[in-house]
């Protein structure tokens, strides 16, 4: 399921650089090229954090929201930019519970892409079950 | 000449445009002078092609021909499998690519 | 074999549902080809010079004959009644409609196969060597850890954009017979101790900037070998190029950092990654494993074989390699006939390769690197019968790693990113050496053709390789030598200015006539090379 598409009305987003200049801000923007593990440091303090795809080909963001979430961080994990319904599967699994695409996604496409798959093959950042676990009981 | 080329959306074939339509022959290949890049944009829209593209040809007595080997390839067939190409009652067809 | 259970069958069935709707979504407009692209690709479907071109996963080159039946079954209902057998161990067909694909993966998913991430900037099929299970120097059967590598790599959240293509091998034998080292990551089993471990050889790759991968760990306890692949594909997806297509393989990035650093960054990465519960446990292990067991050969089978057909014993001696289990053999099917094309096979043909893999080889076969076919567990009594059926449908050219034995990529013919043709080339010099005795006077000679710098037919690799370039919208080719893709991994060197495609042949002989004249005794082409060096041949061309 979807936690929630993004909706407007909230705390704006600092840039990273700001956000290590001591503000006090709760809520930042990683770009796709900045280091995730910069933000360790403030993860409890932090409300939300938008992760930015520039171009849907651009993968660094998965493995920034993998390193966020193993590294604690329990707040909003946002995906933001070219934000496509055939890779926000990936993108939950990923650790990401909000997506705010450029452009509008069906969201009967939304729903049917994050119910597509049975199970997974590995352990990721979702808390799912890998198969092999299954598979051992 | 200018050609405009292609492929079928759901197929995949060659196709040439015709100055109406979409053939598989480069025989009926149109010269689209400069309305190349519209004809191009309006018939993706409409699904009618994919992946177009404007070529360079010349008109022969045997009909247009694309400039470049690749386009000439496209237009034949592959020329080790002479059986598959648009002409394979012609065992010399593949000379049209050289 | 591996069996899939009932999660296996339920990820490919969600992929193919999913693929058929985007595909639904693609004909009616919803999507744009931008978008669908990457979809079609991360499926194995190209849009390629005639059509789309279907790529098939093969996992480690390894078939039953149901499975073998259903390529054939395949290229008759929905292509033009052949594929084409690649370097990757996978299978192409060359005509296949978009609005086939959902159909043709459905008819794949019931025989446990499918087209998944056989493109796109993903891990693709994971490749081995083709002899696993049979061969007798292998230290273990590789292809377990290959299919536990397949099933991690598949759907990968974290790994499926890539900055580019990830291609991966695992052998366990010191002879390489899958091009390890020029793989972004090359993975070797290895002992120690009593115990197995895996080498890993991050950084290797052919394409426009060939290189070799360096050793960056010796000895990756086999239980850690998921993370530490993780490891090393985290490190790659942040910092790998995405700038500039033509830098984004991982060999780039290693070949920037230097391996001491990346190996840094990957070790650092592991500690942390270790910790997650990444790797399966070794009941999961065991349980491909099982599936991998040997098939029940017969020890006490008569070791002898019939030699009295002249023609049958030159294919013996050529095509039939030694088998870890006396009285059986591995037999070597060569799909480069004089005047074919290298790799390709007819629906007949790929169904008479089933028939005698169910009849004579436990119901296995593999597909190779080299284009080639492979039933690997055959008795030595039954090799008479198989060399019948094999010649009568034009299967039993005994040139097996000899010079008409010839990788070449589709090139101008079918692929879009050609530069020029190779099977034409592949054609020319296969006839202008066709005399047997000459071939086998050459001995063993690796000639590997690639119709652009993406280097798909592994020229660079080759003993003797040769690049199509367009000069001027001409055909034009480069000569190359020097290069090998096996335990004597090396890169070859560019001989000088190219030829046309019949004057190519023309220089290939002459380095050829030039090789017998300097060879010392028992020295293949390649060592003589290693030896005199590229001036004799240069001038030997050139004048």
């Amino acid at each position: 399921m979807v936690e929630h598409l993004h909706s407007d009305g909230e705390e704006p987003c600092v840039t990273l650089d700001a956000f290590l200049n001591q503000s006090n801000a709760t809520a930042v923007r990683l770009e796709s090229d900045e280091d995730a593990r910069a933000l360790i440091p403030y993860l409890d303090r932090l409300k939300l954090i938008e992760v930015a795809f520039p171009k849907f080909r651009d993968g660094r963001g998965y493995s920034s929201a993998r390193i966020l979430r193993e590294a604690g961080y329990a707040g909003e994990l946002r995906a933001q930019g070219d934000v496509l319904v055939d890779q926000i599967a990936y993108m939950k699994r990923c650790g990401f519970d909000s997506f705010a695409p450029e452009k509008p996604l069906d969201p009967a496409d939304v729903e049917a892409a994050l119910t597509r798959w049975p199970e997974h093959y590995q352990t990721a950042a979702d808390g799912a079950v890998p198969i092999w676990k299954l598979r051992h009981g | 000449m200018k050609l405009l080329t292609g492929n079928d959306l759901k197929t995949g074939f060659v196709t040439w445009w015709t100055g109406a339509d979409w053939s598989l022959h480069i025989e009926d290949a149109a010269d689209v002078g400069e309305q190349g890049e519209a004809i191009l944009a309006a018939e993706e829209g409409a699904r009618r092609v994919n992946a177009p593209y404007i070529i360079a040809g010349e008109m022969t007595p045997d009909g247009p021909r694309p400039a470049h080997i690749k386009d000439r390839i496209r237009a034949l067939g592959p020329t080790v499998r002479p059986d598959l190409t648009l002409k394979p009652a012609d065992p010399n067809a593949g000379d049209w690519v050289i | 074999m591996y069996k899939y259970d009932e999660y296996d069958h339920a990820m490919v069935a969600a992929r193919v549902a999913e693929f058929s709707d985007q595909v639904r979504r693609r004909l009616a407009g919803e999507i744009t080809e931008d978008q669908f692209k990457p979809l079609r690709l991360m499926n194995g479907l190209y849009l390629q010079l005639h059509a789309y071109m279907l790529r098939v996963a093969v996992p480690y080159g390894t078939l039953d004959s149901r499975q073998m039946r259903m390529l054939a079954h395949i290229a008759r209902k929905y292509d033009r009644d052949y594929g084409h057998f690649t370097t990757r161990q996978n299978i192409q067909y060359n005509w296949i409609k978009l609005e086939d694909a959902p159909a043709i993966l459905e008819d794949l998913a019931s025989v446990e196969m499918h087209a998944i991430q056989t493109s796109g900037n993903c891990i693709r099929n994971i490749s081995s060597d083709q002899w696993a299970g049979a061969a007798a120097d292998e230290i273990t059967d590789p292809r377990p850890w290959a299919e536990l590598l397949r099933q991690w790599s598949s759907f990968h959240p974290e790994f499926s954009y890539l900055p580019r293509k990830f291609k991966i091998a695992v052998i366990a034998a010191d002879e390489d017979r899958a091009a390890m080292r020029l793989h972004d990551i090359g993975i070797q089993i290895v002992e120690k101790d009593g115990q197995h471990g895996a080498a890993f050889y991050v950084g290797g790759g052919m394409g426009r900037t060939p290189m070799i991968a360096p050793l960056i760990k010796d000895f990756v306890p086999l239980e850690d070998m998921l993370s530490y692949a993780e490891a090393c594909l985290r490190v790659y997806n942040r910092y790998g190029r995405r700038d500039n297509i033509y830098k984004a393989r991982i060999k780039i990035l290693i070949h920037e950092l230097g391996a001491d650093e990346y190996r840094r960054q990957v070790e650092e990465e592991w500690a942390h990654v270790k910790s997650l519960g990444i790797d399966p446990p070794k009941a999961e292990f065991d349980r491909i494993a099982a599936q991998f067991a040997p098939p029940a050969l017969d020890a006490s089978a008569p070791d002898e074989i019939d030699r009295s057909d002249p023609d049958f014993a030159v294919w013996v001696d050529q095509n039939v390699a030694k088998h870890k289990m006396p009285g059986h053999a591995i037999v070597n099917i060569s799909l480069k006939p004089v005047g074919g094309i290298p790799g390709d096979a007819s629906s007949a043909q790929i169904d008479l390769m089933a028939d005698l893999a169910e009849k004579y080889s436990h119901d296995e076969l593999r597909v190779t690197h080299a284009q080639n076919i492979v039933l690997p567990h055959v008795r030595k009594a039954d090799l008479y019968a198989i060399w019948q059926a094999l010649d009568a449908a034009g299967l039993a050219t005994p040139n097996l790693d000899l010079i008409s034995d010839i990788i070449a990529c589709p090139g101008l013919d079918y692929c879009s990113l050609a530069n020029a043709r190779s099977i034409p080339v592949a054609q020319k010099i296969a006839a202008r050496f066709s005399d047997l005795g000459r071939q086998k006077e050459l001995g063993e000679l690796k000639l590997k053709i690639s119709g652009c710098i993406n280097a798909c037919g592994h020229h660079h690799a080759g003993h003797i390789g040769i690049l199509g370039v367009d000069r001027k919208g001409t055909e034009n080719y480069q000569l190359l030598l020097g290069g090998s893709g096996a335990e004597d991994v090396s890169l070859g060197t560019i001989t000088g200015p190219g030829f046309d495609e019949d004057g190519i042949v023309d220089a290939i002989e002459r380095v050829t006539d030039k090789y017998l004249a300097e060879r010392a005794e028992g020295e293949r082409f390649v060592d003589t090379y290693r030896r005199v060096g590229m001036a004799p041949f240069k001038e030997a061309i050139y004048g």
